[in-house]
């Protein structure tokens, strides 16, 4: 079983039978994981080498494809769900690959980690500078992660686009869903789970 | 020579013969009354007939990829580096067949072979054959192998080709299908480089209409320019000039027109060697196959339509540096497969070497077939119990 609470989420999401692509699928544990719990079949993008490798190891349809390049080589809607996690704040134009994953799925599934959280808050107020931490371990100047956002920043796109968030679930990093993060998700939530359709 | 066999080889190999008498009707329109290919096989068949591995060679290649003929070999197969116990095509779990392809000229009848209507050689007389032809004169050795279905069929380049032709005319005898560095077709650029090689070849004054055998002659230079142009193709820029940049023969110039940069001396030297052991008509004939690949053409043009016939599971795989067939092209055809909603994995690996890295021992290109070949394997031995 997955450690990872956000794939146990996605995974209870997702329909029995489906399509399902995954934009930085990693090593393909969700994937395999659906394949084999919910006849889920379809592919991984994936840029790093050691999670192609991984996927390949697993039998994971895995495909080495840059997001940022967008998703040209699938068909509009040919996938039930277009799901990615953990990848948002990395991407060179989030909104543009939100569009495609909708314009190639039915809806979609995004999760990322949010910036509105009370440590990062409480360390840029009381240090003055960009967080750093274990869960965001990386330099302002040397990281993937070029487009943090919060929780309210994410909606205020999706209202933007008009689309709807039929879903959405706050998990900090031991548990899913306490009561705080239920009661002030932007503030206690570690990283959110969204889905969303057009 | 090797010293001692090394344990990961397949050791010292024989290849056999096998003769078709069933006529074999060619794309061009003639008939093939009769036929012999030349192949290797590695590891065992076993008791199910379903870990057949088929491999396909590429423009100069032929049927020994992996072992030694004799201790007193120089080199051992062309793609010994996959081939063997452990090794990611491993012979400890598949029965790998390598052939000689009609038309070749090591073994397989072809240009150099005997014409039986005439008793003479067939020299450019050898019909015109195609990937398609390949394919079925292919189908043909897996009835006599007794193989109904490959585990899989591997290919680079023009190899690659004929994975994909297989998949897509003979859907159902085959599960995978690792097409490597390959193109759906040629490109415009890619033609033209044949004709270059062709009109060396065939302005050769002892090409001799292609009877330059009767003639006891050969176009050597001609098919050395050939293999010099191609050479040229098969390795990228950095790769050259990493291993000749300027460099020169001599340490002055000697402004004359004979060797003087050490590129000039490597591309002669491959020329010369290559047209001791090539046949030119031989090589007139593989690249035409290549410039007709065309296999969606008679799908409307739609590739993806072409693969909507393939039952087979896929990986393709190309190299950043290969400007033969860039990873641009592997892409065309994955672009196909996913309109066609096939199962495909692709890699696209970076490597200095350009084409030629195919052949190549690259770690991760060597790691990622190796696991997706221990699927297979698995698959085979699931279906076994």
């Amino acid at each position: 079983m997955t450690s990872r609470v956000d794939l146990k989420v996605i995974s209870k999401w997702v329909k029995e039978d489906s399509r399902v692509l995954d934009l930085a699928c990693g090593d393909g544990e969700l994937l395999h994981n659906l394949a084999r719990d919910k006849n889920v079949s379809g592919y991984g993008l994936e840029i790093n080498p050691q999670n192609i490798q991984a996927c390949l190891e697993r039998g994971v349809n895995v495909l080495e494809h840059n997001i940022d390049q967008g998703l040209g080589n699938f068909n509009d809607q040919s996938f039930d769900t277009v799901v990615m996690t953990q990848a948002l704040q990395a991407l060179q134009f989030p909104h543009l690959v939100l569009d495609e994953m909708l314009r190639v799925g039915r809806e979609c599934i995004v999760t990322f980690p949010n910036f509105g959280h009370w440590r990062c808050r409480l360390h840029l107020s009381t240090k003055g500078r960009m967080p750093v931490s274990k869960f965001m371990p990386y330099t302002w100047y040397d990281t993937p992660n070029i487009h943090f956002c919060t929780f309210k920043d994410f909606e205020d796109l999706c209202r933007q686009k008009k689309l709807n968030i039929i879903e959405r679930l706050v998990v900090d990093r031991e548990n899913k869903g306490d009561w705080k993060a239920r009661l002030l998700p932007n503030l206690m939530g570690e990283v959110a789970i969204y889905h969303v359709t057009r | 020579m090797p010293k001692a066999i090394p344990a990961d080889s397949v050791g010292l190999v024989t290849p056999q013969t096998i003769h078709f008498s069933q006529p074999l009707q060619l794309s061009c329109g003639q008939i093939l009354e009769k036929y012999d290919l030349v192949i290797e096989t590695y590891g065992q068949l076993n008791e199910q007939r379903n870990n057949g591995v088929l491999i396909c060679h590429a423009l100069s290649g032929h049927h020994h990829a992996a072992g030694y003929h004799s201790m007193g070999d120089k080199k051992s197969g062309w793609w010994d580096n996959f081939i063997g116990p452990g090794k990611p095509l491993d012979t400890n779990q598949f029965f790998i067949v390598s052939l000689n392809n009609l038309g070749g000229c090591h073994g397989s009848t072809g240009p150099v072979s005997t014409n039986p209507k005439t008793s003479k050689l067939y020299g450019p007389d050898f019909p015109f054959v195609t990937v398609e032809d390949w394919v079925e004169s292919q189908v043909r050795l897996s009835d006599h192998l007794g193989i109904d279905q490959w585990a899989a069929i591997v290919g680079g380049s023009l190899g690659g080709m004929q994975a994909l032709h297989w998949s897509i005319t003979h859907p159902d005898r085959l599960r995978h299908a690792l097409v490597i560095a390959s193109a759906p077709k040629l490109s415009a650029q890619n033609i033209a480089f044949n004709e270059v090689a062709r009109q060396a070849i065939m302005s050769d004054e002892n090409f001799r209409g292609g009877r330059y055998l009767e003639e006891n002659t050969l176009p050597r230079n001609g098919l050395g320019l050939a293999r010099m142009v191609g050479h040229i193709t098969y390795l990228s820029d950095d790769a050259m000039g990493e291993k000749f940049g300027r460099e020169l023969k001599n340490k002055e110039f000697s402004f004359d027109y004979g060797v003087q940069f050490q590129i000039e001396s490597y591309l002669r030297y491959q020329g010369a060697n290559f047209s001791d052991i090539f046949d030119a008509n031989t090589y007139l004939l593989m690249t035409r196959a290549l410039d007709y690949f065309d296999p969606a053409s008679r799908y409307d043009d739609s590739l993806a339509k072409a693969m909507a016939q393939a039952s087979a599971k896929f990986l393709l795989v190309s190299f950043t540096t290969d400007w033969r067939f860039s990873p641009a092209r592997s892409n065309e055809i994955v672009s196909a497969l996913l309109l066609a909603a096939k199962d495909v994995s692709y890699m696209e690996i970076d490597a200095p070497q350009g084409h030629d890295a195919f052949l190549m021992n690259i770690p991760r290109y060597v790691n990622g077939v190796a696991a997706y070949m221990q699927r297979v394997a698995n698959e085979c031995r699931e279906a076994s119990s």
